[in-house]
């Protein structure tokens, strides 16, 4: 086994993967919870990426990452707007933001479409220098990872929680009953969204310090893979409690990953990339119905053959 | 109380489709008033209720509140002090929420929560809801954590009228919401909402296609048809009418016999 799978490989799996749970928690809120297709996931994490970049060449890291939120932010709170004072179609939306988006990123790399932030410290690099064993040298990025996430995790579980994340739940479960419960849905749908985009936002600037570069491309795809990871992830959460729910989602970016590198192991072309994580995205999507329709069809042939053997006694 | 001035709505302006849903309409609730309202189909129930809790806002005339203005005020605003119940018991709720979620939402509208948007549900408030639900006899206040699309739909709309009463209203709207019901949870709520209106002196607007209903309950009965109130009745001339003399009238008013089957078929026991 350890020839064909590495500690390496695991690691960087593991990795990646916590980074893309945090787009898939952000379609967690806006997609599960919210009950609304916010598709300017792929421009805003390019945004992320492109505003973590920048600030990090320019030697803060650290600030960085909340910049970048903030323009997740800013970016959810211009779909929002579209589609709660202006009408706008919600998946629409999603779309012309990502679509403006583009030009946007662009103007942040400096009409560039390429930007290299190696050279500069990195909230990975710096993390790193805090001891020189060799097991901290492997492993710091992915600690320093997972307390991050940890932290995201129970910001969210908490928030969740207040008035106001109760609120937004409900704006997804039963619009009628908000508006009876003197809560404006304008508000709650612009709160879920601005809060979503910040942490697609995050994880942008992440993978941007992670890679130490920052692609104009970078978004593109994000939406399914972050969706297949929410898809897996919710297939597991059996549980209604939140904070499994949000761990599962986790869980399934995780495995998401898992499965890519897998993939990559395999020796499958670069080529046939694109076409190989859409069947696995197709194949999780597709999982809890295929589950469901073995049951049945299991549940009937038992039925099926009680009923034969009832007929024969007759 | 509620005063509404010459009020009328026009759906599809213009169009082959044009419905005059509301005719020029008037009508002044005193403080604890609770009037039921009888019409038939189309008459323009909904509607009114639509218009009171600001659903859309009206063509033209004004609505007031306690003396306030509420003609253009949004709908979200106006449900602090308005509560309302559907129909349909699923709509007043939300089914992947526990009973303590959507009872915390609800609470929303007590006026001193007002800021604090980043609270939790304390120990006091779990003791308020539980003690609120204990009232409903129903032995949800066992069930605080459980979803509510788990409950009955006659589970839910009781829920439902807790939600809208807990925090008391000035205003209750109830639009036909036991018709969806079973004869006996229909009843049970009934008389949950007779208790709690009655206690909680709440000025009350109910829809119902029962005709002893609308003589029975609450102080005043009234009659639409094409977007009008065409009979209005409370007081001593209230308390001596029968289901024939309320259809007699109709047909005084409307210039045309009731039409409404579910209204004519539903007996004097029936829901």
């Amino acid at each position: 086994m350890t020839g064909f799978l590495t500690a390496g490989i695991i690691r960087t799996a593991l990795e990646v993967g916590l980074i893309y749970s945090l787009v898939a928690l952000s379609l967690f809120i806006s997609y599960s919870i919210l009950n609304i297709c916010d598709l300017s996931t792929d421009g805003c994490y390019t945004l992320g990426c492109a505003v973590g970049a920048i600030v990090t060449i320019a030697g803060h890291p650290i600030l960085g990452l909340f910049l970048a939120m903030g323009a997740g932010i800013l970016s959810g709170f211009i779909t929002a707007f579209l589609q709660t004072r202006l009408g706008v179609e919600s998946i629409l939306a999603g779309i012309v933001v990502n679509t403006g988006l583009y030009t946007i990123n662009l103007a942040v790399m400096g009409f560039s479409s390429n930007v290299s932030i190696f050279g500069t410290d990195t909230i990975f690099t710096l993390f790193k220098s805090l001891s020189g064993s060799a097991f901290w040298n492997d492993w710091s990025t992915l600690i320093l990872l997972a307390l991050l996430i940890l932290i995201v995790c129970l910001v969210i579980r908490w928030f969740l929680s207040t008035t106001l994340g109760l609120s937004i739940r409900a704006t997804g479960d039963s619009p009628a009953m908000v508006r009876a419960s003197s809560i404006n849905p304008a508000f709650t749908i612009t709160v879920g969204l601005c809060a979503a985009n910040s942490l697609t936002g995050l994880a942008g600037s992440l993978i941007g310090q992670y890679n130490k570069t920052c692609d104009i491309n970078l978004g593109t795809g994000m939406v399914t893979i972050a969706l297949a990871s929410l898809v897996i992830g919710e297939t597991f959460a059996t549980h209604k409690k939140m904070m499994f729910r949000i761990i599962s989602v986790v869980f399934g970016s995780c495995l998401y990953r898992f499965i890519i590198s897998l993939a990559l192991r395999l020796n499958v072309p670069t080529e046939a990339f694109k076409l190989v994580s859409a069947v696995i995205v197709a194949i999780a999507i597709a999982a809890p119905r295929a589950k469901e329709l073995l049951l049945f069809r299991k549940k009937q042939a038992i039925a099926m053959a009680e009923r034969k053997k009832l007929k024969g006694a007759q | 109380m509620l005063t509404i001035e010459h009020i009328s709505k026009t759906f599809n302006t213009g169009t082959v489709n044009e419905k005059r849903a509301l005719c020029n309409l008037s009508l002044h609730l005193a403080d604890g008033d609770f009037a039921t309202i009888v019409g038939s189909n189309g008459a323009g129930k909904s509607t009114l209720f639509n218009a009171i809790a600001g659903s859309f806002y009206t063509d033209s005339g004004f609505i007031s509140l306690d003396d306030e203005d509420i003609t253009f005020v949004p709908e979200h605003k106006r449900s602090r002090y308005i509560g309302r119940l559907f129909q349909d018991p699923l709509t007043g709720t939300a089914p992947h929420m526990t009973i303590e979620e959507n009872l915390s939402v609800a609470f929303l509208r007590a006026s001193n929560r007002k800021g604090k948007i980043f609270s939790r549900v304390s120990k006091k408030d779990r003791d308020f809801f539980r003690e609120e639900l204990s009232l409903l006899d129903m032995g949800l206040e066992d069930r605080m954590n459980h979803p509510v699309g788990l409950l009955s739909g006659g589970q839910r709309q009781a829920l439902t009228l807790l939600m809208a009463t807990m925090v008391t209203p000035k205003l209750l709207l109830l639009d036909e919401h036991t018709a969806a019901l079973d004869p006996s949870t229909a009843s049970k709520v009934l008389e949950l909402t007779k208790t709690i209106v009655a206690e909680r002196k709440i000025t009350c607007l109910m829809v119902t296609h029962n005709m002893n209903q609308a003589l029975e309950l609450g102080n005043r009965t009234l009659m639409m048809a094409n977007g009008s109130i065409v009979f209005d009745v409370s007081g001593d001339a209230r308390k001596g009418m029968t289901v024939n003399d309320l259809l007699d009238r109709f047909q005084i008013g409307a210039g045309k016999a009731f039409d409404n089957d579910r209204i004519l078929l539903s007996t004097k026991e029936g829901i």
